[in-house]
């Protein structure tokens, strides 16, 4: 039997795996911490070397789902269906990459019950790459939902001091929204009889129902991505979660977000998608403005790192409503790169969280002295961050923009500005804490990044500078997939115009 | 070849920058420079290939493609290095500066402990202006445009313990981010119009457009018209024109031969080079070069009054170099873009010699810049002097119109103010004035720098207050603690030689590339081979003008230099009576007639009142403690009433409670499954 038949299987569950061998861990001694800390680090990387090893076989001229595995559960209705696309492809990737990382951010900086800690992100990782593996909505659902309990505990126990509200108010907030998607599912369920997302894509909903069934999904994919106004929870338990809960909050988590938009919203229901597209565009427009300017005044290096999340998640919801190749390629690529340059940015504030045990940036300035490779790491990741050409971040917001820019050029103008602003708020955060002169007391002991910090940021820092230069990679894998859903929303809402011209 | 000049300072880059610390600062300053002096070389050799061509040469433009870039759609678009002639030129400009800029660091960052990490920074700058200068489309040219900004925002803020040089560098920095909003847009609008990004495509599709509209925001424009405003708002951030002027008297604050690189030779004429490169595209809208024409001659006026009375030596060079772009946007404006280019090249020389020339007094004066705390230095420090005047001679465009004697900058500026008389109209003549009037004040600053510099009593020794504005502690900057001799002393050779050089190029520049650049209309096309589009009956008129236009120039530079040497060398008093008696006027120029406090009030605080309003009063209290807490609140109330809540931990009810509503529907659906 050949491995790739199940490839996606094994990718999805094998860190459940090394979660159940978590459990016969005993104790919380030394040696027991060390060894959960090594089982899950293995665990991680081996699911990582899978998972590139699917990307390298992954056929970038195939515009449909690969390595698929279809097996009956309930009738035709319901089963265990797994394939990805080229929308899907590159998000495995992602989070296969970055558990590694932060198993290693949180080697020494959690000593508190270790073993659950290692346990809770193996299942948190098996949740977050079941949700774009799967290809069964029932199915979908329950790992969408499934990937908020971990974050959940990891927020409630391992947080900061107002960690229970936090993960109170996060949970509230994704759960209200997944209600009404589950009510949306199952009158998808009642219209197509069966929830296989294949057959699903080629179902035509009638507009009158599809008009619900986007409010029902955009109510529970606005509150993940977060779309503002409903931004709210993302500083608050970004600021409270440890690290490495920071780093899979933003670089994965919020992807769920932006991935439904464009599996179910524009795939599925290409009218409504349209009709709302002017209200998307709003928020948008919103969230990359209004956001940018509280970013500029805010005092926490994590709040400020987390409303730039929000403006920057505003050019991925903007370029998908698009629905043009280019719009939807960069929103896609925008979310691979902010995958990458926001979980750096966070493990960043790791860094020196875990020497000064403080996020204010007041409390900080100077460090480009006592901390150069620091300095460079944070200035590669700022950079991406206001989207200097010749860093990832800089392709994403370029193509959402240029796509956009043939529909509506007012949407464009206004998250331009986004362009001005979050250059303002990077350097400046970057200006108080590396900058000026070292003259705080509590900082003249500090130590440069020590070897496991590089291992972490180090190929971050490559793959940043690589895909701003040589964007290839990501794209051509996108390519096909990208292609077809635009071709199919040009097609469908083509469909509209021509039916509203013949009644006329 | 092509590859060798772009990519040796590259190399040198990433070896200083990141071996720095282990090969050391001497081998990274003569690796960095020895490469940079290659590179400048072969863009020599390159740039007497298209010199010396036959007019009727093949394959005037030569492409290198390197590596594919963005592929998504219709867009393709690859890492392409396009040389012609415009390149060519910009090649010489770019590398000659940038390693005599290279040697003349070796001795101003001596005694500096980040000397490695400075010539890595110059040489990836140098990097990056050739990425643009190079580009063969739209977005490889965005690549070099943010390039050079941000090795400009990390040179200016290079002595990172100064506040106000962190300052200057962030406010460079998004200045120019402003330029690009419309940069961006107008990529944007040129692909939409035109379909594509690539030059030669581009520009090919222009014809198609006359007379077409587009639809932009709301309304209908001139399609051309739209794009190319949009672009030239990026040029104006870049060159900093007026009303995005206010960085480049800030950037200042950087290392001197920062300045004399970046902000006068090479990044701060990318837009004056952007505007040239798509000529064909300014050529289709009349209107987008009358902005280009008025805004170039706005910024030559202010920023020449404003030089009038600045006492720090190179901000006045600064303000020079704000005017002097102003009057390369004007020829550009006008349509003859070889004189925009002329007046680039020439400037190069003679700005550089003038801000390495300053650098050279700083160096001597133990890094004091206040002309004020001067004078008297000619015979102390006489080959900077010497170097200084023949910069001034060139800056202040002294020659003999109607022959070939003269200056760099006479054959240039001249040019540039012919150009604008031939435009003819209102447009022309209030181009013309503001033009001339510019000279005037250009000539009058750069001699009152000469004389409060190098003439007169020496005003240094006993007033050199230690305190004075200028931050000793500071142990970033070079040469603080050289003993207490404050005594002038002359630089080392190996600042005062790249002196040398760029004096010979401020003299001879003008002479022997004038036919080349404003000649007849067939001796520019046979040189720039349509690099730039050429205007016979443009260069016709310019060439036709009154002979009382041709002396104009030079009549307005003897005025200010009468004036000057009025002012400060014979009746010493006049400079403080005409200030006492126009107080208001004096403090408008002086406080560079308050764009800073403006754009404070009307941008800066509205911004951060509009951030916290929006933070504290929308996040905080409307979304958070409003609606949410309250909804939750409401949900208490009614649990309280329905419920006796054993212990009050509401949080893990609410929890248990959510769950237990996950679990049911998931059931639910299951359920719905299995009937179905």
């Amino acid at each position: 039997m050949n491995i790739f038949d199940n490839i996606l299987t094994l990718v999805t569950f094998l860190p459940l795996l090394g979660a159940a061998i978590l459990l016969f861990v005993p104790a919380n001694d030394d040696a027991g911490k060390d060894l959960a800390r090594w089982i899950a680090l293995l665990t991680s990387v081996v699911t990582l070397i899978l998972s590139l090893w699917m990307w390298a076989r992954f056929d970038n001229s195939n515009a449909g789902f690969q390595f698929v595995e279809n097996y009956e559960w309930i009738g035709s209705s319901i089963g265990y269906r797994m394939g990805v696309d080229g929308v899907s492809v590159l998000f495995v990737v992602l989070t296969a990459l970055l558990l590694p990382a932060c198993v290693l951010a949180s080697w020494t900086s959690i000593q508190n019950r270790v073993r659950e800690y290692m346990l809770v992100f193996l299942v948190l990782e098996t949740m977050c790459i079941g949700v774009f593996t799967t290809l069964d909505l029932a199915m979908f659902y329950v790992f969408f939902e499934g990937s908020l309990i971990p974050m959940f505990l990891i927020i409630g126990i391992w947080g900061g001091a107002r960690r229970i509200q936090a993960a109170y108010k996060f949970f509230f907030y994704s759960f209200t929204g997944t209600v009404l998607m589950l009510l949306a599912i199952m009158a998808m369920y009642w219209q197509a009889g069966t929830l296989d997302i294949r057959k699903l894509l080629a179902f035509h909903f009638d507009p009158s129902v599809q008009f619900w069934l986007w409010i029902g999904f955009f109510a529970s994919f606005a509150v993940k991505m977060p779309m503002w106004p409903f931004h709210r929870w993302l500083p608050e338990a970004h600021v409270e979660a440890p690290t490495a809960g920071s780093v899979i909050l933003a670089a994965i988590l919020l992807k769920l977000g932006g991935y439904g938009f464009i599996r179910f919203s524009l795939a599925m229901f290409p009218d409504a998608s349209l009709q709302f597209a002017p209200f998307v565009f709003t928020l948008s427009v919103a969230a990359i403005i209004l956001t940018s300017l509280v970013a500029l005044v805010q005092t926490d290096m994590k709040k400020l790192i987390a409303y730039s999340s929000v403006a920057h998640m505003g050019f991925v919801t903007m370029g998908i409503f698009s629905g043009n190749v280019m719009a939807v390629h960069g929103a896609v690529f925008q979310m691979i790169s902010h995958g990458i340059v926001s979980a750096a940015l966070f493990l960043c504030v790791g860094v020196v969280y875990d020497r000064m045990h403080t996020r204010e940036i007041s409390a900080y300035g100077g460090l480009v002295e006592p901390m150069p490779r620091y300095a460079v790491a944070f200035m590669v990741f700022t950079m991406a961050n206001v989207g200097l050409p010749g860093t990832s971040g800089f392709i994403g917001e370029f193509l959402t923009m240029i796509g956009t820019f043939q529909v509506n050029t007012w949407v464009v103008f206004f998250s331009a500005f986004g362009v001005i602003l979050s250059a303002a708020y990077a350097l400046w955060l970057y200006r108080r804490i590396i900058f000026g002169a070292l003259t705080k007391e509590s900082l003249k002991g500090i130590l440069d990044l020590n070897l496991r910090e590089v291992a972490v940021l180090a190929p971050l820092v490559i793959l940043t500078i690589l895909f701003g230069f040589y964007p290839a990679p990501i794209l051509d894998a996108t390519a096909a997939s990208v292609n077809l859903i635009a071709e199919n929303f040009s097609k469908a809402i083509g469909d509209t115009a021509a039916l509203v011209a013949a009644a006329n | 070849m092509i590859q060798a000049i772009v990519f040796f300072p590259l190399i040198g880059a990433l070896v200083a920058g990141l071996l720095g610390r282990i090969i050391g600062h001497r081998t990274s300053e003569y690796l960095t420079t020895g490469l940079l002096i290659v590179s400048a070389l072969l863009a020599w050799v390159v740039f007497s290939g298209y010199w010396f061509a036959p007019a009727e040469a093949e394959a005037s433009v030569t492409k290198v493609e390197i590596l594919r870039w963005v592929t998504s759609g219709p867009l393709e678009l690859n890492w392409i290095l396009r040389v012609d002639t415009l390149t060519a030129v910009m090649l010489v400009v770019v590398t000659t500066v940038s390693s005599l800029v290279h040697v003349y660091s070796i001795g101003y960052m001596a005694d500096d402990p980040y000397r490695a990490r400075f010539f890595a920074y110059l040489s990836l700058f140098t990097f990056a202006m050739l990425m643009l200068v190079t580009a063969d489309n739209f977005l490889q040219m965005f690549f070099g445009w943010e390039g050079v900004g941000l090795m400009s925002y990390l040179l200016i803020g290079f002595w990172y313990t100064r506040p106000s040089a962190n300052a200057a560098a962030i406010k460079a920095f998004v200045v120019n981010r402003v330029g690009d909003f419309g940069f961006a847009l107008g990529i944007f609008a040129a692909f939409m119009v035109l379909g594509h990004l690539g030059f030669d495509d581009a520009f090919a599709a222009v014809a198609g457009q006359a007379g077409k509209t587009m639809h932009f925001l709301s309304w209908d424009f001139d399609a051309m018209t739209v794009v190319c405003l949009l672009l030239f708002m990026g040029a104006m951030g870049k060159s900093a024109q007026f009303l995005l002027h206010t960085w480049l008297p800030d950037a200042m604050e950087g290392p001197t031969p920062v300045s004399a690189l970046i902000h006068a030779a090479t990044m701060v004429t990318a837009g004056v080079f952007m505007v040239a490169r798509l000529s064909p595209m300014f050529d289709a809208s009349p209107f987008a070069m009358s902005v280009v024409f008025t805004v170039g001659a706005i910024t030559a006026f202010f920023a020449a009054t404003v030089g009038l009375v600045q006492n720090d030596i190179k901000r006045v060079i600064a303000y020079s170099t704000c005017s002097q772009l102003g009057y390369m946007f004007v020829a550009l404006g006008a349509g003859v873009y070889s004189a925009g280019i002329f007046h680039l090249f020439t400037h190069a020389f003679f700005k550089a010699l003038l801000f390495l020339g300053a650098g050279s007094v700083i160096h001597a004066m133990h890094h004091e810049q206040d002309m004020r705390n001067m004078g008297g230095l000619a015979k102390k420090i006489p080959r900077t002097y010497w170097m200084m005047l023949i910069g001034t001679l060139a800056l202040t465009g002294v020659g003999i119109p109607g022959t070939p004697l003269g200056f760099a900058g006479f054959f240039s500026k001249d040019a540039i103010i012919e150009t604008a008389y031939a435009v003819g109209g209102n447009l022309g003549t209030f181009g013309f004035w503001a033009l001339v009037i510019a000279a005037m004040f250009t000539s009058f600053y750069s001699w009152r720098l000469i004389h409060l510099t190098f003439h007169g009593e020496a005003r240094w020794g006993h007033a050199h207050a230690p305190a004075d504005a200028h931050d000793h502690s500071s142990h970033a900057e070079p040469d603080t603690d050289h003993g207490h001799s404050h005594e002038p002393h002359e630089s080392p050779n190996v600042m005062l030689v790249p002196l040398y050089v760029l004096a010979a190029g401020a003299v001879l520049a003008g002479v022997v590339w004038h036919e080349n650049f404003f000649g007849h209309a067939e001796e520019i096309t046979e040189f720039f081979k349509g690099a730039v589009t050429v205007s016979t009956e443009r260069m016709e008129a310019a060439h036709a003008v009154p002979v009382l236009v041709s002396w104009s120039a030079t009549i307005a530079m003897l005025i200010g230099f009468g004036a000057a040497w009025y002012m400060y060398m014979v009746d010493k008093a006049a400079p403080a009576r005409l200030a006492a008696a126009n107080p208001g006027l004096y403090k408008f120029l002086l406080n560079k007639w308050y764009f800073d406090e403006l754009y404070d009030l009307i941008f800066v605080r509205p911004a951060n009142y509009l951030g916290t309003a929006l933070w504290k009063g929308f996040d905080d209290w409307l979304v958070d403690q409003t609606i949410v807490e309250g909804l939750g609140h409401r949900v208490r109330d009614v649990t309280n009433r329905v419920v006796k809540l054993q212990s009050g931990y509401l949080y893990h009810y609410a929890f248990v409670m959510l769950i237990g509503i996950a679990l049911l529907l998931t059931w639910v659906i299951v359920s719905a499954g299995l009937l179905g």
